[in-house]
């Protein structure tokens, strides 16, 4: 897990509801066993008029191709933004494009953790905190995240929000979650023998090897 | 949780609680984990990067689906343009780890939640998780199934344990009986369009109530699937004998002299009288009509005889991807191509209703139409019933078993802009293909729909004579 404790950057505006983790990075733009070399598929089917062919001809419509949108480092969207396929995949294209806070009413609850465990800091706000939201960066307002304090600030706005204790506290000091669960290894050990006599018929775990 | 009456979902939450944190969260036992090719193997890459071991090699399975070549025979071992290092890292991470890997040709490949309970790794009462958002699917054998990222995926096998938090628990009772040509499909979709693909988030669900007693278990599966379509954390429904009877004598299911002990447990995960749920929807199914979708999110449904909304935002992109007009009916629009398949709809039940609708017909002139049964053993299944020559007969494609054409992977995909009618999960911009404009709907709607060559009513099937064969042809 990466550290995040304050941000202030660019932002831009999505003003879309249920924008899945197809449109962040398509499936076909996965192309190696590896959580790197995505940022160039971010949004592709958006942000290249050309994508379904493998090019990289920017769509000057597309938010990211106009005015500051390469630099931008905030992203405020709608409802429900991440929903749809597990793909960690999304969140690793955004961060290695540069987005670092992801402001929206809600989002796909898988990719909500996957943010958290990503250094990608998610931030719900009401419907009204968002519309305004939008407006001021519209307007040309940089956008700032304090983790610690739990505000997003922008322009004249300032907004509270909450993220899980254990997710704040893990980005807050960049823990593993892995290491943080194996310091109660011991505890996990005694739970499993425990489960073995009382679910031994869970414990049945050998194909056959005529399958 | 010491006291009074308990969830479901609770009682397997205590089940597997080795500790509870002060924010209410849980660190739980993951009893058993799925992985595929496709995000599977990062999260197995990542670990041996950062020389960490599995905690419990032996409870993991894996499977080559997502990008597995789905022609006849797989010339090929994957439909995706360099995609054979997914497939080769998988088989070379599994044999390093010691999981158990359902290769491509083996004879019990498949979809990864459609093996699963095949394969009776999954069952009622056990954690189970992978990386892939449909393993809601799994709930429907009364299991807490859900799907996870990269990073969850690797703490499940570093640590047999994942923390999750407290979610609130939702109940949805569906009551009366479905009509004739209605389906698991189609209830699902009701909710959704009815309430919005995000009225479930941070919820677990239950589905209850006699018309999901009435479902059979692979009806259950198709409900189950589509809760993350609904925003939940993921569904359940509490095992009864329909589920007991299912699960015996599979691959990874109790031995013989274990399942007495097994069942008696099974018996006690029901919730109890006086629970009170934080929310709870009631929904009369009686007079369900076919859903289909129109937009670009599965909350874009109507009744197939109903009509594209009026009321639609202004800003919304969804009606020119789609080529639509608010008010426009959705029966007659043209189809491109049809498509049955998928970790909602590919199994036996599904395939013998749509053949069942395709015997002696064919699918109309200039369509595209391809069945991809979800594993191996539904397709020998379907061979032994000869549900294959229906298909071929009437000019559906016969496949090799995988999450084919359910998302587009690069490689071989539907025209840019054709009009699909699929029994998928995600009508996403883009999903199956750049511009392909996808309507998602049961496996009876997209099989008559591919006969009439539009998007059409299934209830009118019965009504409409069969052609004789010579006037097919033209």
């Amino acid at each position: 897990m990466s550290e995040f404790r304050k941000h202030k950057g660019r932002a831009v505006v999505m003003a879309q509801d249920n924008i899945s983790t197809d449109q962040i990075i398509p499936s076909r733009e996965m192309k190696r066993v590896s959580k790197i070399g995505l940022g160039d598929g971010l949004f592709a089917n958006l942000r290249y008029i050309d994508a379904a062919k493998g090019g990289r001809t920017p769509d000057p419509d597309f938010v990211l191709n106009q005015r500051d949108g390469e630099s931008a480092s905030v992203l405020v969207a709608g409802a429900n933004f991440g929903c749809g396929s597990s793909r960690e995949h999304a969140v690793w294209a955004l961060k290695e494009f540069g987005f670092r806070v992801i402001a929206a009413e809600s989002f796909g609850t898988i990719f909500f953790n996957n943010c958290a465990a990503n250094g990608v800091l998610p931030v719900v706000l009401t419907p009204e905190e968002v519309s305004a939201l939008m407006e001021t960066v519209l307007a040309g307002s940089h956008v700032k995240a304090d983790l610690e304090a739990q505000r997003l600030m922008a322009g004249d706005l300032d907004f509270s929000f909450t993220l899980p204790p254990a997710q704040r506290e893990m980005l807050l000091k960049g823990l593993s979650a892995i290491d943080v669960t194996l310091a109660d290894k011991p505890l996990i050990d005694l739970f499993v023998a425990q489960d073995q006599k009382l679910r031994g018929w869970l414990y049945k775990t050998e194909r056959p090897s005529n399958g | 949780m010491t006291s009074g009456p308990a969830s479901l979902f609770d009682k397997i939450l205590a089940a597997h609680t080795i500790k509870r944190f002060e924010d209410q969260g849980t660190l739980v036992l993951i009893d058993r984990i799925l992985l595929h090719e496709r995000t599977g193997s990062v999260a197995l890459a990542s670990l041996e990067e950062d020389g960490r071991a599995l905690a419990a090699p032996e409870t993991v399975l894996a499977t080559i689906d997502h990008i597995a070549d789905n022609r006849p025979g797989r010339p090929a071992l994957s439909r995706m343009p360099g995609g054979e290092v997914f497939v080769e890292a998988m088989r070379q991470q599994s044999q390093r780890a010691g999981i158990t890997l359902y290769d491509v040709h083996d004879r019990d490949q498949g979809i990864v939640h459609v093996i699963a309970p095949e394969q009776g790794f999954a069952l009622p009462g056990v954690t189970i998780v992978c990386p892939d958002s449909h393993t809601c699917s799994l709930g429907a054998l009364g299991a807490l199934a859900w799907g996870i990222g990269t990073s969850e995926a690797e703490h499940a096998l570093a640590t047999r344990t994942l923390r999750i938090p407290a979610y609130k628990q939702m109940r949805i009772v569906l009551t009366g009986t479905l009509p004739e040509w209605s389906t698991a499909k189609d209830v699902i979709l009701a909710l959704i369009s009815r309430h919005s693909a995000r009225h479930a988030v941070g919820h677990v669900i239950e589905f209850a109530g006699p018309a999901v007693d009435d479902m059979p278990i692979e009806a259950r599966l198709t409900l189950c699937n589509m809760a993350v379509e609904f925003g939940a954390f993921t569904a359940m429904i509490a095992p009864d004998e329909k589920t007991f009877d299912y699960v015996e004598g599979r691959t990874f299911s109790p031995e013989p002299a274990q399942i007495a002990e097994a069942r008696m447990w099974w018996k006690t995960l029901r919730t109890d009288a006086g629970y009170t749920f934080d929310q709870e929807i009631r929904f009369d199914v009686t007079n369900l009509a076919p859903m289909v979708s129109w937009g670009t999110s599965p909350e874009h449904a109507v009744p197939v005889d109903g009509t594209v909304p009026e009321d639609i935002p202004d800003d919304s992109r969804a009606l020119d991807y789609m080529a639509l007009r608010p008010g426009q009916p959705l029966a007659g629009l043209k189809v491109d191509t049809a498509f049955i398949g998928s970790c909602t709809n590919s199994r036996l039940s599904d395939l013998r209703r749509a053949a069942g609708i395709l015997r002696g017909r064919r699918v109309a002139p200039g369509v595209k139409a391809i069945c991809v049964p979800g594993s191996n053993a539904v397709k020998r299944a379907a061979e032994e019933e000869g549900l294959d020559r229906i298909f071929t007969a009437a000019g559906f494609e016969w496949q090799e078993p995988g999450c084919a054409m359910c998302f587009y992977a690069g490689g071989a995909s539907f025209g840019e802009r054709d009009r699909v009618i699929s029994s998928t999960n995600r009508n996403f911009e883009g999903r199956q293909g750049p511009g392909a404009r996808t309507h998602i709907a049961s496996p009876e709607t997209v099989a008559w729909s591919a006969v009439q060559g539009r998007i059409s009513d299934v209830r009118n099937w019965a009504k409409t004579p069969v052609r004789p064969p010579d006037e097919r042809v033209s």
